[in-house]
């Protein structure tokens, strides 16, 4: 089985990392490149980039953090955040991102993932859906930061983004997000298993038992193929190190951390 | 260091490509023509996307005919992702012929429960016959997929690695005369794909 995936995702504003990472010998935690390549040689399977600013000055500066990354940075990483048409989608991608993330631009207009992934194959599409359990059972796919709800459900727009050409799914739980209490187990499995394609788990990461849980492929796991991470890692409370030998040590297909050639 | 003509037809993430190369202290000049190719030691065709339409790119500019003509030649190619599945002759994908370089067609991975496709992430290669990519002996590789379709070559003598998915293996790599070609990416492979594309340099060296 393809080896489950430990993705870090930083936040950042305007070329610099927002959240405080603390990192051990590090130069300057704001910049998000010398970040990617310790999180890339401490044994991180991809890195995602959310530009939460995503303001139309700091676009450009986007581009070149992109660019930047992609010089320095031998494994694949995902950008996301106010990218809202096939022209963002080419200028990030030339500048060398490997998969852009859709949000909120895919549920105002989904079409926008079919030209992508016609333009550049479903490979590089990723859908971001940010989910909150709804009273009475299932759950709602939430925009603009969690404040609005579109009503939509969350497995039935995973379903129709991936029939549309979605290549993955990364699927935020919102009320998991920041409290470190799990993740969303019952979303994230019945998410994973209703789409033929990749579900990363993201939102609510406290320990290393709740990563195991996440990408169990077992009857109560989340099935998911990644999790991403953010201030677990970036609050030093766990290292990438330490999240890969545990999850080795408890037989789930992970790639190990000898990289030496 | 001798040059490296990247192929430039629209289709692929060719900055990741040539930052590998470079790093490895190759020089590289991208092409986007037959006549570009005069001076490179070897062609490197990377991609991702849709066969069909890289067909369609690789026709319309004339780029297809100029491959053919090099490879015939048994001048040297490197292939990437998409890159490695153009060499054949045909993709359950689309209708498009295939450069036919290497006999076989490329087909869709089979689905089953559990194994989600496009078939993304890391593996360890399954060595087969050893080539110049993957000489015998060659210390585990982890590489980084993200397909959903794999080559069947005619001739498995051509497969140099594999990778497992689901209850079967598939075309990782294949070697044949002077042609290689990756299902993989080694630009995006961490350490173990850049020992990758540094054994083929060092095999291009020593033509």
């Amino acid at each position: 089985m393809v080896a489950k995936r430990i993705i870090p995702c930083l936040d950042v504003a305007d070329g610099r990392v927002v959240k405080g990472v603390n990192f051990v010998g590090l130069r300057d935690a704001g910049d998000p490149v010398e970040l990617a390549c310790r999180y890339s040689a401490a044994g991180a399977d991809e890195l995602v980039f959310l530009d939460i600013a995503a303001s139309h000055q700091g676009r450009g500066t986007l581009v070149e953090l992109v660019q930047r990354t992609a010089e320095a940075v031998t494994i694949p990483f995902t950008v996301g955040g106010g990218i809202s048409s096939v022209e963002g989608i080419t200028v990030l991608l030339r500048a060398g991102a490997d998969k852009v993330s859709l949000n909120s631009s895919a549920v105002r207009d989904p079409e926008l993932v079919a030209r992508g992934a016609g333009r550049f194959g479903c490979q590089c599409i990723v859908v971001a859906i940010d989910a909150r359990a709804r009273a009475g059972g299932g759950w709602d796919v939430y925009v603009k930061g969690g404040r609005e709800n579109t009503g939509l459900d969350a497995v039935a727009w995973a379903r129709q983004v991936v029939a549309l050409g979605a290549g993955e799914i990364l699927l935020t739980s919102m009320d998991g997000d920041g409290t470190q209490a799990g993740y969303a187990l019952e979303l994230t499995r019945a998410v994973a298993d209703a789409v033929p394609v990749p579900v990363i788990a993201s939102g609510g990461a406290g320990c290393i038992d709740h990563l195991a849980e996440a990408l169990d492929p077992g009857p109560a796991g989340g099935h998911a193929s990644a999790a991403l991470l953010a201030s677990l890692l970036h609050d030093g409370i766990l290292s990438v190190e330490q999240i890969k030998t545990e999850l080795l040590r408890r037989g789930l297909p992970i790639r190990p951390l000898a990289l030496s050639c | 260091m001798s040059r490296l003509g990247l192929i430039d037809y629209g289709m692929g993430n060719l900055h990741s490509v040539q930052r590998a190369f470079e790093r490895l202290g190759a020089t590289v000049q991208t092409v986007q023509c037959g006549a570009e190719m005069e001076g490179c030691k070897a062609l490197v065709l990377p991609g991702v996307g849709a066969f069909d339409p890289a067909m369609e790119r690789l026709r319309q500019g004339g780029l297809a005919e100029a491959i053919t003509t090099w490879c015939d030649a048994g001048r040297p190619l490197l292939g990437i992702c998409l890159g490695l599945q153009l060499l054949f002759e045909a993709s359950d994908e689309g209708e498009a012929e295939g450069l036919g370089l290497l006999k076989g067609r490329v087909r869709a991975l089979p689905r089953r429960p559990g194994h989600p496709i496009p078939h993304m992430g890391w593996e360890p290669l399954v060595p087969a016959n050893p080539s110049p990519l993957l000489p015998a002996g060659s210390p585990e590789s982890w590489v980084y997929f993200v397909h959903s379709y794999a080559a069947e070559p005619s001739d498995p003598a051509c497969s140099t690695a594999l990778v497992r998915f689901a209850d079967t293996a598939v075309t990782a790599a294949v070697w044949q005369g002077a042609i290689g070609a990756c299902q993989f990416h080694p630009e995006k492979s961490g350490p173990h794909g850049e020992a990758i594309l540094r054994r083929w340099l060092a095999w291009l060296a020593a033509l």
